[in-house]
């Protein structure tokens, strides 16, 4: 979200600020930090408390050696440092998080002046810099963690493990995703030895904090009750996905199947629900959000399909992030004008400390919100 | 030639070199040639080496768009630059291919374009057409050093961290720098990969605005305090210069009565104003 946004008045309160929208956050990744550890044990645990930690201090030091305020109490250097976490593979060398922590931190959000003006999503960034730099740790996905035969997979927690770029030992699994890219190549059925109730709840390989649907969906609509994200975006987002694949894929034959794993396997949920929605990269006008959902939908089916890789999520995020200046040209009329669109619930809301925000409203607040506003002479913000 | 002269005129030439290595450097400054900037300086010698095929052509076309400058009809100007420069590159990409093959492999395409490297075309177009020979000739080898810097610069921070080595490979057969065994397993291949150029590019730019701000800063800091001292001694200079003006003139003893008086006046100002301390008083009051 920008720190500040230039208008001219009348201007609301509003009791949201950055830090109680990044707890709303934090709280609605709990259950995919949870599903993760149930199928994938401790490890990725660690690893994403490391994110973290190294996010916040590299913020820290950020603003320490450049002499700026310190933003660290905002939080959200620790979402980007969970969503990291649970965007890299189940094990990785103990490395691998501190240099994405650096790299989302510094060059993706602090050298662009830090929250609110980063171009795109930091943790994104970050993600596929790690996955161009260190590709082999980066697609190597581990199988589901055997809670009852845990002594061998006790692997996860010894030394040459965690600093050993090449992972002795390391049992790999394919991720769904990737056995229907197979199955496109072989023009088989790609359903065929996936189970859609284990890609639901996530016992599948993958990403560590991607493979439950379930986790991700309590954690999504949790966030839309709060009225913390957008919620066009993940809907346009998913449902354009469906479509495309739909379209793309009709001549194969299987196109129900395809649609459903598309669906479940890989980060499309987490994509949409957590990344998507980020305030700084996505646009706020009705229909340049529909725009980018559209956008987000028929890039992902297009890497999906075409490309060498099985998963095309951040990079379409990271393309449409990109796009989002562009879309933020179609503008919303200032409140109190001529609405520009039927949908008036739009209303910019400045909240306190002069950190203004774009909040969702509906009616019946924004009008008592607006009375409030009129109330205290219109001036505050 | 005496001293002060020599003294200028390799400032001044000098000055002309600085221009393209530093002040205007192609790559930072003037952001030109980013296309061969970002596709061959995947490792520290392929970017000298592009560097150095650019000076070379460079100084070439110079010198001879230089020569020609008066001959060339100005409405078919860069069709004969363009002529001028292909003769160059043509020359360059042959003796590569004869001497250095490895690098002559490496540079692939970008090196018959260096013919549109816009760096060349726009110091022909900017300064040979218009300047002499020789100051051409300075300008085009300042501007080719600053471009092989800047992407030896580049070449470098990529190689290391994206293939954990240094200047490594062959030059005409010669094997050149260093692999550090210990990091090429840990490399960052995404350094080497297009989009490690484009990061690397934009974050040395980066740097170099921020250091080019901080040193501007600094100068303006110091060319304030240097003015108020100017003020201060400004008077002082006056007062000498009108001294020896009148001490010469007396010993030319070409000077007439009212010189005479004259030059008594300015040497009792300026002993006054320097025993009884007036002179920072009377500093800057009528400038």
């Amino acid at each position: 979200m920008s720190r500040y946004l230039v208008s001219s008045s009348p201007h609301i309160a509003s009791s949201r600020t950055t830090r109680n929208i990044m707890l709303d956050v934090i709280i609605a990744l709990m259950p995919a930090v949870i599903a993760m550890v149930a199928i994938f044990g401790f490890y990725p645990l660690l690893n994403t408390l490391v994110c973290v930690g190294f996010c916040v201090l590299f913020e820290f030091l950020f603003n320490l050696i450049r002499k700026k305020e310190q933003t660290v109490g905002d939080l959200s250097a620790i979402v980007t440092g969970i969503i990291l976490g649970l965007n890299l593979p189940a094990v990785v060398p103990i490395y691998v998080p501190v240099v994405g922590a650096l790299f989302a931190i510094v060059i993706a959000k602090m050298l662009f002046g830090g929250i609110g003006r980063n171009f795109a999503n930091p943790a994104i960034s970050a993600r596929i810099f790690l996955l161009l730099a260190w590709t082999g740790v980066m697609t190597s996905f581990v199988a589901p963690l055997d809670w009852s035969n845990l002594a061998e997979n006790n692997m996860f927690f010894t030394v040459s493990n965690v600093f050993n770029i090449k992972m002795p030992d390391l049992v790999t699994s394919a991720t769904p995703l990737a056995h229907v890219k197979e199955a496109l190549e072989l023009g088989t059925n790609p359903a065929t030895g996936i189970n859609a109730l284990d890609m639901f709840l996530g016992t599948i390989g993958g990403s560590a904090g991607e493979v439950s649907a379930l986790a991700i969906l309590i954690g999504g609509i949790y966030l839309l009750i709060r009225r913390v994200i957008d919620w066009k975006i993940p809907l346009v987002y998913i449902l354009s996905t469906v479509i495309f694949t739909a379209i793309f894929y009709s001549d194969t034959g299987y196109v129900g199947e395809y649609v459903w794993t598309y669906l479940l396997g890989g980060g499309l949920l987490f994509g949409a629900f957590f990344m998507a929605t980020d305030y700084a990269t996505s646009p706020k006008s009705p229909v340049a959000v529909i725009i980018y959902g559209i956008g987000l939908g028929l890039l992902t089916v297009i890497i999906r399909k075409f490309s060498s890789m099985s998963e095309g999520v951040s990079y379409a995020i990271l393309l449409m992030n990109i796009v989002t200046p562009l879309l933020d040209k179609i503008k919303v009329k200032p409140f109190g004008g001529y609405p520009a669109y039927k949908n008036k619930d739009f209303v910019d809301a400045s909240a306190i400390k002069g950190r203004a925000l774009g909040v969702w409203n509906s009616k019946e607040n924004m009008l008592s919100d607006l009375a409030k506003g009129i109330e205290e002479g219109g001036t505050n913000g | 030639m005496n001293k002060i002269q020599i003294n200028d005129f390799l400032k001044q030439k000098g000055s002309i070199i600085a221009n393209g290595i530093v002040t205007n450097n192609p790559v930072f400054r003037l952001v030109l040639g980013t296309c061969p900037t970002l596709a061959t300086t995947s490792s520290a010698i392929n970017g000298m080496g592009m560097g150095l095929a650019a000076t070379f052509v460079l100084v070439c076309s110079n010198v001879l768009i230089s020569l020609l400058r008066k001959v060339i009809p100005d409405k078919i100007r860069i069709p004969a630059f363009v002529v001028i420069i292909a003769t160059f590159v043509t020359l360059v990409q042959m003796l590569l291919q004869k001497f250095i093959p490895s690098l002559y492999e490496s540079l692939g395409i970008f090196l018959p374009l260096i013919v549109v490297n816009c760096i060349i075309l726009a110091r022909a177009e900017a300064f040979a057409s218009t300047n002499k020979v020789f100051n051409s000739a300075l300008d085009g080898l300042g501007m080719g050093l600053g471009f092989t810097a800047s992407l030896m610069l580049i070449g470098i921070i990529r190689e290391f961290f994206g293939a954990g080595s240094l200047f490594y490979g062959s030059l005409a057969g010669i094997e050149t720098g260093i692999q550090i065994e210990a990091l090429a397993d840990y490399s960052l291949n995404i350094f080497v990969l297009p989009a490690g150029g484009f990061l690397v590019f934009g974050l040395l730019m980066a740097l170099i605005n921020y250091l080019t701000d901080l040193h501007n800063k600094k100068k303006e800091l110091k060319a304030e305090a240097k003015k108020e001292d100017a003020l201060k001694e400004g008077r002082k200079e006056d007062l000498h210069i009108a001294f020896k003006e009148a001490d010469l003139k007396e010993k030319n003893d070409e000077a007439s009565i009212e010189d005479k008086a004259k030059a008594d006046d300015a040497k009792d100002a300026l002993k006054n104003a320097l025993s009884d301390g007036t002179l920072n008083t009377l500093a800057g009051e009528d400038r």
